[in-house]
């Protein structure tokens, strides 16, 4: 049976509404607070560990996002939290609230389509992501251009713009899975929090979780492990058992975006290419490398919002 | 009646092994007011979703100005006002901007936009709150910007549940009055409601739901006529000697009931007050009150359910 009228009719309407409402609320001023803050402490104490070797590195802006050593807590590691928790933040009473405030049936009633609706309110949170994550990107280089006065090369400013598009993608898979349980619970508290243990899950116990799993199906040989090596099989399913959370697939992102003279993902490769061992990579090899992980985190968010919207599709339209 | 702008036809609504409305088939005419009434869980609600294409039709069918709520659901909901149950807003804005979000989903041009909604405030007596959140109105207040948001999309059909629910007595005659002006603007009505006599005085034509089904159908009057058997009921109270057996003697009276110390009740074919204030006069009689019962929707409906019910258990 075909419906006929377009499916996004109305959806202009919704987003520029929601947009609006995000971006004006309390809530989002909560969050940008919070996100500011801590991205310009953490910027801050990058730039004073290194103004002392800042003539030597090449890569001088890649070290404002993540400096080398885990001294001190950086901006990455701030992002990686504070992301889902914004996108939570925006994302948990997207649908049942306006169950809640009883104002779903009437706006249904008006000529648009859920479809318009949802991804309407998809896209309204993901605007106000970008928005929020490009001035905080904004703020960075321009903190880094005032303290260390080197002008940032061009391959700096392609690895980080590819860092701050990735993190708006990240930001968008929390965002569709916080409204993917907006639409299957009826009340927002139950919704946010069971996002924020999925989250913490995922962050958090996932990685062991995997180590463990991965060891179970594919028992270490002991024939590497007498060597003082990991068995390729184990590895193997351990890195893929633990790459289902998207924090694995964002970490390996900024890794590769951020240290291209990090080891841990690249020697293999720099064998098979030649390349001389400790020196970093091109921007278009590190894409390359990156490229699988971005692609997963850019289809799981679709994914999770296609659910969500076969959900809300099914939905009875009581209140 | 005039052309039918709702026609139902066996509309049946499942709920897995539940039955909510069973195959239900009515027609309703243009400028009508009509009333869904009857107990809640009855179906009234389902019925109105399944109008509105806001929830799937099991079986049969139901045109609403001759589209098809389920192929056509954005055609019907451009014609259609809808004011749901306990009707909400959003509440950190303002009666004027809950309005204007309303306008541009129903794509009222934005040159219109302004008038439309002032024009609407106006009729149901908002102005004064025109600026005010939302979050402070009362309830009758929301169900009044409901009916506002309904007279700014100029629907041809205003479908209202429950439009009295939690008002208070003059709130709810308001809001009658309003609904009344709906109809003289041209506007299709149909309302459904638990309190029957509430809404008696408004509704041209009404459909009893029990059940999911429609158990009656039709004017009041009509639906008087056809539970509790037509004529006329006359109360008599008056004192004297021997007046049950004057009264029985009048023409036209079928039947005469003491209901109480020197209270009569006559069933009779026409509207028999003069003759039987003659009769207590010249039996000697004081006649004390003299009234003829309107029939209630109340009425109706307990007499019918009284019946239907003595039938089941035989």
């Amino acid at each position: 049976m075909r419906r006929e009228g377009s499916p996004w009719r109305g959806m202009n309407v919704v987003f520029f509404r929601e947009l609006f409402d995000h971006l004006t609320g309390p809530r989002m001023l909560v969050l940008q607070l919070l996100v500011v803050l801590f991205g310009a402490a953490t910027v801050y104490f990058a730039v004073e560990h290194m103004r002392d070797t800042a003539a030597q590195d090449p890569l001088l802006y890649l070290r404002l996002f993540a400096p080398p050593g885990q001294a001190t807590l950086s901006f990455v590691t701030v992002i990686t939290i504070l992301v889902p928790l914004m996108a939570i933040g925006l994302g948990f009473d997207a649908v049942n609230g306006e169950y809640n405030r009883r104002t779903m049936s009437r706006i249904l009633s008006q000529p648009l389509y859920r479809d318009a609706l949802l991804l309407g309110k998809f896209l309204a949170g993901l605007t106000t992501l970008a928005i929020t994550l490009t001035i905080l990107w904004l703020l960075v280089i321009g903190f880094g251009l005032i303290r260390l006065g080197v002008p940032p090369g061009l391959d700096e400013m392609l690895r980080s713009l590819v860092f701050l598009l990735i993190t708006i993608v990240y930001a968008g898979v929390w965002l569709a899975l916080a409204m993917l349980f907006s639409v299957l619970f009826r009340s927002p508290a139950t919704a946010a929090l069971v996002a924020l243990g999925v989250w913490l899950f995922l962050a958090l116990l996932w990685p062991a979780v995997a180590q463990m799993l991965g060891a179970m199906i594919s028992p270490p040989d002991v024939r590497f492990a007498a060597l003082g090596l990991q068995s390729p099989d184990t590895l193997a399913w351990q890195t893929a058992l633990s790459r289902i959370s998207p924090s694995t697939l964002y970490g390996e992102v900024v890794v590769a975006m951020l240290n291209p003279d990090a080891q841990s993902l690249t020697n293999l490769l720099a064998q098979f290419q030649g390349r001389l061992m400790g020196s970093p990579l091109p921007f278009g090899q590190s894409l390359l490398q990156a490229w699988p992980q971005m692609v997963t985190l850019i289809s799981s968010m679709i994914l999770l919002y296609v659910v969500s919207y076969v959900a809300f599709q099914r939905q009875e339209v009581r209140a | 009646m005039s052309v039918p702008v709702i026609e139902a036809e066996r509309l049946t609504k499942r709920y897995g092994q539940a039955t909510a409305v069973d195959g239900i088939s009515f027609t309703i005419g243009r400028g009508e007011i009509f009333g869904l009434l009857g107990p809640n869980g009855a179906g009234k609600t389902t019925t109105i979703l399944m109008m509105l294409g806001l929830t799937e039709v099991t079986d049969g069918q139901v045109r609403v100005l001759g589209y098809d709520p389920v192929r056509e659901p954005l055609q019907v909901k451009t014609r259609v006002g809808y004011l749901p149950d306990a009707v909400g807003f959003y509440d950190h804005m303002s009666a004027l901007e809950n309005l204007r979000y309303t306008a541009a989903l129903i794509g009222i041009p934005p040159a219109e936009r302004e008038e439309r909604i002032r024009a609407a405030l106006e009729r149901v007596g908002l102005t004064a709150s025109t600026r005010k959140r939302v979050g402070t109105f009362s309830r009758g207040m929301r169900q009044r910007l409901g009916l506002a948001e309904i007279l700014m999309k100029r629907a041809e059909i205003a479908i209202l549940d429950e439009p009295t629910h939690g008002l208070d007595p003059q709130a709810t005659v308001e809001l009658l009055e309003m609904i009344r002006g709906l109809k003289r603007d041209g506007v299709t009505v149909l309302l459904s409601s638990h309190l029957l006599d509430r809404v008696q005085s408004v509704c041209d034509r009404v459909a009893l739901f029990q059940g999911g089904n429609i158990r009656l159908i039709g004017t009041v009057p009509e639906l008087a006529q056809q539970v509790l058997g037509g004529g006329y009921a006359v109360e008599v109270e008056a004192s004297g000697e021997g007046l049950a057996e004057r009264l029985g003697q009048v023409p036209g009276v079928r039947a005469v009931e003491g209901v109480g110390p020197e209270r009569f009740r006559l069933l009779a074919e026409s509207d028999v007050r003069p003759q039987a204030a003659a009769a207590v006069v010249s039996a000697g009689g004081q006649l004390r009150q003299l009234s003829v019962e309107n029939p209630s929707l109340e009425t109706i409906y307990n007499r019918y359910f009284e019946t239907a019910g003595v039938q089941h258990a035989a």
